[in-house]
């Protein structure tokens, strides 16, 4: 029998590792992260599951989901984490769609140069809106953004060359050898690896001293410029970041339906996107992906339910989801993702 | 030359009408601290009210007489249901809620008097052309709008200035909790406000309905028109929403009215007349733009 005691050291080593194990399984374990997972999976596989069991009218509401989530987590960048309630963000959507529209109109089909101008576009659009209106607060700031937004679908919707107020039918983008954007599945992974993308950006983003400036400028920005944060420079950074992957959703959305109108960039839009990201949970990596399903699933259940109550009724479902977001706004205010559990990040202070 | 004038004229019109959406706007803004998107839905709902009633009555003046004080029990109802909830609330929750209530009103319009648009015909009385000037004629109905307008406007600021609720009024948007706690009863204030905004918001919306079409999504529009003017004219400032509903008037009509022949210099022809609308509204968001950039509070508001 030589068996040794282990040394301190090592005993200290084992510890460290046994709470480190226990804490990657309580993370592993909680109900937010198991919820996300299944849900990452089962959009993962729909197009397979809409297949098997031939629902091709789901892969297309799956699409539109999966597209409206990136412009969800985009304008949660600015929304839930920065505090700044802009009311225009649906003009990405424009931004991105009429610029592969317009040049796909031009005869100019290659997603290689259709893309980058499209983010391009949307960037210098999100530059110039956040340095004008980020010199604003509260109130003014929610017109001022909704106001730009409305100039964009003004202009959009006096393009007598682009279909005016009718919108343009395009043809998808063109990837050569690589993808064919009209097969709807091919078209969903792309999709859909864009959103893990974007997810994996926002989560970088959020925890990052980058971020960690905007969340904090979010709770007192007075603080934060003390400090000897340019806190209007980080703001108009993830204003414009925010722009680029709302105009990514935006360029998604025109090949989805290969048509882009003004109607994508209508305030209505705007205000869909911030119910969707009050409704998942503001400041929380999935709640956008959440609150988009919910609205989805909402908008096209509620119209068979009150067609069930009463034949004719479906068509008014608007009359009890106004009253809903009346109710979601007065007493919702986690969202969804407060439903999975109290948050792990110390003390909140707004 | 007399092209011009009717064309101001029309514009002076139009600015009235969005001034009277625009003054209960930024009482409510100003007093209550409230973002009421749900505003443009009185306008919308003033006009159907006054349709059915005209109906009723067989008499326009009558019908929009009794339109009135409906429009003010509707605010005062949504006041209380939905509004008094929100005051403390912050500006998102406010957004989100009022954004509700726009889709609740625009469903409700449909399912109650269906989907197709309605018109109120020109009241018989006004009906006729006045000459305003030698050879200029003008609708006389048009006419009674900008006579209505100036009398309302002229009202409000009499009421504002000269009487014991405009006085609260005016303390409520300087230190709302400061006049709570010298006794006066807040509640029954903002209710009364609420109830004016919407009852301004109901006339503008029931005398604009004989000129254009009497639809569902009609205050919308028009509503964010007047969220630019308060911005322009500073939120709480009655005297601020008036210049900026005067300009942004003359800039819209105006602007659809001569944009077209001017265009027509170096485009064609078709792409002119559908490019001057969108012109001219972009013209009204660069003032606004260019306005928040020189004084970030707007023509007339308050420093912070």
């Amino acid at each position: 029998m030589s068996h040794r005691l282990p040394t301190v050291h090592e005993m200290a080593a084992a510890i460290i590792l046994l709470a480190r194990a226990s804490r990657m399984i309580e993370w592993l374990s909680s109900p937010r992260t198991i919820v996300a997972a299944i849900l990452v999976l089962l959009l993962a596989v729909l197009p397979l599951l809409t297949q098997a069991f031939d629902q091709r009218y789901l892969l297309s509401i799956g699409t539109r989901i999966v597209i409206w989530s990136i412009a969800a987590i985009s304008l949660n960048m600015i929304l839930g984490y920065g505090g700044l309630v802009s009311f225009g963000h649906a003009v990405f959507f424009g931004i991105g769609g009429y610029a592969v529209g317009i040049l796909s109109a031009s005869g100019l089909q290659s997603g290689w140069l259709q893309w980058p101008v499209a983010i391009a576009a949307s960037v210098l659009w999100a530059a110039l809106v956040g340095a004008l209106s980020l010199r604003t607060r509260g109130v003014y700031f929610i017109m001022i953004t909704l106001a730009f937004a409305q100039l964009v679908y003004y202009v959009s919707a006096g393009l007598e060359a682009y279909g005016a107020d009718d919108g343009l039918n395009i043809s998808r983008s063109r990837f050569p050898g690589l993808i064919d954007l009209r097969d709807k599945a091919s078209f969903y992974w792309l999709c859909f690896v864009l959103l893990l993308g974007t997810l994996w950006f926002c989560s970088r983003f959020a925890n990052s001293r980058f971020g960690f400036v905007i969340r904090g400028a979010k709770s007192n920005d007075q603080r934060m410029m003390a400090l000897g944060f340019p806190v209007f420079r980080y703001r108009l950074a993830a204003f414009t970041l925010s722009g680029a992957f709302g105009g990514l959703a935006g360029i998604l959305l025109a090949n989805e339906g290969a048509y882009v109108s003004p109607a994508m960039m209508s305030w209505v839009k705007s205000g869909d996107l911030i119910v969707i990201v009050v409704l998942g949970g503001m400041g929380t990596l999935f709640g956008p992906l959440y609150g988009t399903i919910a609205f989805f699933v909402l908008e096209e259940s509620l119209k068979p339910l009150l067609d069930l109550v009463h034949k004719g009724w479906g068509e008014y479902w608007q009359i009890v989801f106004g009253p809903m977001l009346v109710l979601i706004a007065l007493y919702a205010k986690g969202g969804i993702d407060s439903l999975l559990g109290p948050r792990h990040e110390g003390r909140r202070h707004d | 030359m007399d092209y011009l004038l009717i064309q101001m004229l029309n514009g002076v019109q139009l600015g009235l009408l969005m001034f009277l959406l625009a003054a209960g706007l930024t009482l409510t803004f100003g007093i209550m601290d409230l973002v009421n998107l749900a505003h443009g839905s009185l306008y919308m709902m003033g006009a159907y009210l006054a349709w059915t009633l005209i109906g009723w009555t067989d008499s326009f003046v009558l019908g929009a007489i009794l339109a009135l004080p409906a429009t003010f029990l509707l605010g005062v109802a949504v006041e209380a249901v939905v509004m008094r909830r929100l005051y403390a609330r912050d500006h998102l929750d406010q957004v989100l809620a009022t954004f509700g209530l726009i889709l609740f009103f625009n469903e409700l319009v449909r399912a109650v008097w269906g989907p197709a648009g309605k018109s109120i015909a020109v009241p018989a009385f006004l009906s006729y052309t006045v000459e305003i000037l030698p050879g200029v004629l003008y609708p006389a109905y048009r006419f009674a709008i900008i006579v209505v307008g100036i009398l309302v406007a002229l009202l409000l600021a009499w009421l504002v200035a000269h009487t014991r609720l405009g006085m609260l009024i005016r303390a409520g948007a300087s230190n709302r909790r400061m006049i709570a706690a010298l006794g006066v009863n807040i509640e029954l204030l903002f209710s009364l406000v609420f109830g004016l905004g919407a009852v301004f918001a109901g006339l503008a919306g029931l005398m604009a309905a004989p000129i254009s079409s009497v639809k569902i999504g009609m205050g919308d529009d028009i509503l964010i028109l007047a969220l630019v003017i308060i911005v322009i004219g500073g939120i709480g400032s009655i005297k601020g929403a008036f210049v900026a509903a005067m300009v942004v008037g003359q800039i819209d009509i105006v602007g659809r009215a001569f944009l077209p022949d001017f265009l027509k210099t170096f485009m064609a022809p078709a792409a002119a007349s559908s490019a001057a609308p969108a012109i001219s509204q972009v013209l009204v968001y660069v003032l606004m733009a260019g306005v928040l950039v020189w004084r970030p509070t707007g023509l007339f508001g308050q420093r912070t």
